[in-house]
């Protein structure tokens, strides 16, 4: 019944009673799927073309199974999926209204992010010596426009994660804040399945 | 998406207890456990890709990486201890229609029987 | 962005005592003047911003369309040549669709959603502002491609290997692909603000199945913008990463598929047609009954129509493509899900029908364009049955036939459905009536245009003209048609001109009554225009068409409605709430939307400008999430991120 507004946790007055940020940023993350789904599906469709268009290079036209270093990828994901329990942590610190630890949830997750971009860029750097280049073939465009959307979501969480750092430094801030770091926390954990499909389907499917 | 059957949520209830119960009413420790969980299933993962156990390895693969997905939505996004579904089923909406209309154009270029 | 609100609301100090504000900037107040515009969070300036923009590029997009029939008014026609005719019905396309009719869905729904829901504003305003300033910015940029070397030629659909470099040398399709992706974030932020606008700030009473069609029809199309532009943005970035980065994604040369593009660019476009129609159905639903002085007949059938058509539109994509070489059992699968979704829109009409039935019909303009919606979509909507059987299609596909089903549709549907809106809704807009008597004009002369136009294009695209083509030989059959429909077309110009007329010469008109049409709906309920927080009082909702219910009542004696109260008495029993919260003004949302055609230009011409862009945009993110929603010394609360829906209720 629809017939008195209802206070949502941070105040707010709704219909639903529920966070006009979160409905929101559920409803993105959805939008996500499809946007994820599309650059997923071209890579499905390209990940055997590995012939380019271009002079052969010297050590042939790399493939999936010859380019991976999985031990080095699966250490990425363990350093992702860490990173996503800190995330929790921090809300559920946050929400008990422990600001210093959230903080330092808040910092040891964006390190950890820092540490999976720095992975990616080490493992493509890699990549690159081997001859994939972006525009080898068709399978390196779409693995690498596939990987770096992905790491681009990566550093965005980054930055948000660094300002909300350094912001709950700042000033007085309660558990009523809580649902910004619980917002960034969404995100967040999305950037992380996405990536849990990117592991299994294009790392662990063509080895 | 009928918001109308949305509950009322009662305010938050903030305890002061140090690494005790925040708002989902239960410790820390879950989390911790989910995450060890999440491990357990991604070194599974990886020891599977080394085995040769042949056509079975792409399905049982794609039912951890489903359950790995399920498990941070639930636990991490919280979606478990939500008393709306409206949340869930405005992202639930977005992934299935991204799984049934890509699954429908992949197969159109018959990409699964390569 | 999303991203912006997610930095969360900071209260700068200890609840409300801030001084300064973080940052260079102090907070702008305007009220009245350019800059009240320009830092605008109300969605009717808005709203308005974003009419006058689709006003203006329908002009432009029928302007392209009027060199397109001199071309081919006659056989072997040198108006234009070969490579400019490609770009003339590239852009007209591109402009009518992404820059005319999405911002007049646009127009129409910011204004009245929040009014209809008994809502002050929307969810979020800056992003509201920031959707419109990123629209404007886009569409310019695409458009920039005429003056900075060709626009954009490969068609509104862009198909490879047409696209790529070797056949679109110029940057046309560039500024095409990146002025996409910039409307297409507008949009998609629009959809999000819209949606949790309709969820969550409803007043009270105001239950789902409660809402104005209009409202639900729009609630349909944001969920459909909000997951069908990730597809497009996909297909967009991947044709920029070809065009501009050496990528192949679609290159057969390369072992790319081209269909790779049609599945992307369709399983955006068959949702995208459904996106452009809503509206105007929704519109047709408020219009009919207020001019049949009767409700509208099943109201939850035609809601549940609306959604079935979002929902089943999903499925049809692949009908673009029956002549691409899918395969039979794709295309059987295609042709069946195609015949189905005609069932929700004949839903419709029966259900429009039924609510003219018996009702006393005032023949106002906007009740003409309502009608007329409902016989020339219906034409349109039957040749689309013609296509969808997929033999038939072989034969219609790439032909004038098509042409004429989208045109009928899109302007018969489309355009004749906001026509409606605009004639139904001025008063309340501006206070004051487009002239009746011009009105019927417009209306005469874009329905016999329209009909001289694209009828014939049935005839000849059976006969055999094809699309896309900048001329075609003497003596084919197609002559006297082809002058029929440039007769046509500049009718339907006339028309155009004469409604411009209308909406200039309307402000000398003297400012009418309150409720000049008698109507049902809760945006009637305020002044004209509207005060900017809307109502004085946020009304209590008790029933559908809550407005009508107010005003009449049941005969004890006949049954029937009668009239108890008059519309300013309605208003003046609403009384006045004490505390007023509106969200204040904001440069941020330009200043993001800024950076982007900047970002944008640098992926054309100069790399050193992706970052420049990104760091506008950056910064400007910072300056909007370090920036309260309401400034606290201007009566609002300092946290709120919606202005608040004080809910003591005034009956």
């Amino acid at each position: 019944m629809a017939d008195v507004a209802l206070h949502t946790p941070a105040g707010e007055h709704t219909t639903t009673g529920l966070s006009n940020t979160k409905l929101a940023v559920w409803l993105f993350l959805g939008s996500e799927c499809l946007l994820f789904g599309g650059l997923i599906s071209t890579f499905m469709l390209y990940r055997g073309r590995v012939i380019g268009s271009g002079p052969e290079p010297a050590k042939g036209w790399p493939t999936a199974g010859k380019l991976y270093n999985i031990p080095f990828t699966s250490a990425s994901s363990f350093v992702l999926l860490m990173s996503s329990l800190t995330m929790v942590l921090a809300v559920a610190s946050m929400q008990r209204g422990d600001r210093p630890k959230a903080r330092l949830w808040i910092l040891t997750t964006a390190l950890l992010g820092c540490c999976f971009l720095a992975g990616q860029a080490f493992e493509f750097t890699h990549f690159y010596r081997d001859g994939a280049g972006y525009t080898t073939s068709l399978f390196t465009s779409s693995f690498y426009t596939l990987t770096g959307f992905h790491g681009v979501h990566v550093a965005v969480g980054v930055v948000m994660l660094v300002s909300l750092y350094v912001l709950s430094g700042r000033q007085q801030w309660g558990s009523e804040k809580a649902e910004s770091v619980e917002i960034i926390g969404l995100y967040w954990h999305f950037v992380d399945i996405v990536w849990i499909v990117i592991f299994t389907l294009v790392y662990l499917i063509p080895s | 998406m009928d918001a109308d059957t949305a509950e009322a949520i009662e305010p938050a209830s903030y305890t002061d207890a140090p690494g005790g119960h925040g708002e989902t009413g239960h410790s820390d420790m879950v989390y911790v456990k989910v995450f060890v969980l999440l491990v357990v299933l991604t070194a599974f993962e990886v020891a599977l890709s080394y085995s040769h156990i042949g056509r079975a390895f792409i399905p049982i693969l794609a039912v951890v990486m489903v359950l790995k997905f399920g498990i941070v939505v639930s636990y991490f996004m919280h979606l478990r201890y939500e008393r709306t579904s409206a949340f869930g089923r405005l992202f639930m909406t977005g992934l299935f229609l991204a799984i049934v209309v890509y699954i429908a154009m992949l197969t159109t270029f018959r990409v699964w029987s390569s | 962005m999303a991203l912006i609100e997610r930095k969360g609301q900071l209260e700068l100090g200890d609840g409300g005592d801030r001084a300064e504000p973080i940052g260079v900037f102090t907070r702008p107040m305007a009220e009245t003047g350019w800059r009240s515009w320009v830092t605008t969070v109300d969605h009717k300036k808005i709203a308005i911003m974003y009419g006058v923009s689709a006003i203006f590029f329908f002009v432009v997009g029928g302007i392209e369309a009027l060199l397109i029939r001199l071309q081919l008014a006659q056989p072997n026609g040198k108006v234009v040549s070969a490579q400019l005719y490609n770009e003339l019905f590239t852009m007209h396309g591109t402009t009518m669709i992404f820059l005319f009719v999405i911002p007049i869905g646009a127009a129409f729904m910011n204004y009245f959603i929040p009014l209809q829901v008994g809502a002050r504003d929307v969810a979020f305003p800056r992003l509201n502002a920031f959707s419109f300033w990123a629209f404007i910015f886009g569409a310019i940029f695409l458009n920039l491609g005429w003056f900075l070397g060709g626009a954009a030629d490969g068609g509104w659909f862009m198909y490879a290997p047409n696209s790529g470099t070797l056949f679109s040398p110029s940057h046309g399709i560039d500024f095409w692909t990146l002025g996409l992706i910039i409307t297409g974030i507008a949009s998609t932020a629009g959809a999000v603000n819209l949606i949790v606008t309709v969820l969550n700030m409803r007043a009270p009473g105001m239950k789902i199945m409660r809402m104005p069609v209009f409202t639900w029809m729009s609630l349909v199309v944001q969920f459909l913008l909000v997951f069908a532009l990730p597809v497009i943005t996909v297909a967009l970035f991947l044709l920029m990463f070809q065009r501009n980065f050496g990528a192949t994604f679609f290159n057969p040369d390369a072992g790319a598929d081209p269909l790779l593009w049609q599945h992307l660019f369709w399983l955006f476009g068959h949702p995208e047609v459904y996106i452009l129609i809503l509206p105007a159905f929704g519109i047709v639903s408020e219009v009919l009954p207020v001019f049949s002085k009767k409700p509208l007949f099943g109201y939850p059938f035609v809601v549940f129509s609306g959604a079935a058509i979002g929902f089943m539109g999903w499925g049809v994509w692949a009908h673009h493509m029956f002549a691409s070489g899918l395969g039979p059992i794709s295309v059987a699968v295609f042709s069946i899900t195609t015949m189905f979704i005609a069932v929700p829109t004949g839903v419709k009409i029966i259900n429009w029908i039924a609510t003219m039935w018996g009702g006393r019909l005032r023949l106002t303009t906007s009740m003409l364009f309502a009608i007329g919606l409902i016989g020339m979509f219906t034409i349109g909507g039957l040749s689309g049955v013609t296509h969808a059987v997929s033999p038939a299609d072989l034969q219609q596909t790439d032909t004038y036939y098509v042409v004429a089903h989208f045109h009928y549709v899109l302007f018969g549907g489309a355009i004749f459905g906001f026509f409606a809106g605009f004639y139904y809704w001025w008063p309340k807009v501006f206070g004051r009536m487009l002239s009746e008597r011009l009105g019927k004009w417009n209306f005469w002369l874009m329905l016999i245009g329209m009909n001289l136009t694209f009828g014939p294009m049935h005839i000849v695209g059976l006969q055999g003209q094809p699309r896309r083509t900048y001329r075609y030989a003497p003596g084919m059959g197609f002559d006297m048609w082809n002058k029929v429909e440039s007769v046509g077309a500049f009718i339907i110009a006339l028309g155009v001109l004469v409604f411009l007329i209308n909406a200039i010469q309307s402000r000398k008109h003297k400012a009418y009554e309150l409720d000049p049409w008698d109507a049902r709906t809760l945006e009637w309920m305020t002044t004209s225009p509207p005060q900017p927080h809307n109502f004085d009082a946020i009304p209590t909702v008790h029933t559908l068409d809550e407005f009508f219910h107010r005003k009449y009542d049941e005969d004890p004696a006949t049954g029937a409605m009668i009239k108890v109260k008059e519309a300013d008495q309605v208003l003046e029993e609403m009384g006045r709430d004490e505390h007023i919260h509106m969200p204040s003004p904001s440069y941020w949302p330009i200043a993001v939307a800024f950076g982007l055609p900047i970002l944008a230009f640098g992926v054309i011409y100069s790399h050193i400008l992706i970052v420049v862009g990104a760091l506008m945009v950056l910064g400007s993110l910072y300056g909007w999430a370090m920036e309260p929603a309401t400034e606290p010394d201007s009566g609002g609360h300092g946290g709120d991120v919606a202005p608040s829906t004080e809910l003591v209720s005034h009956g």
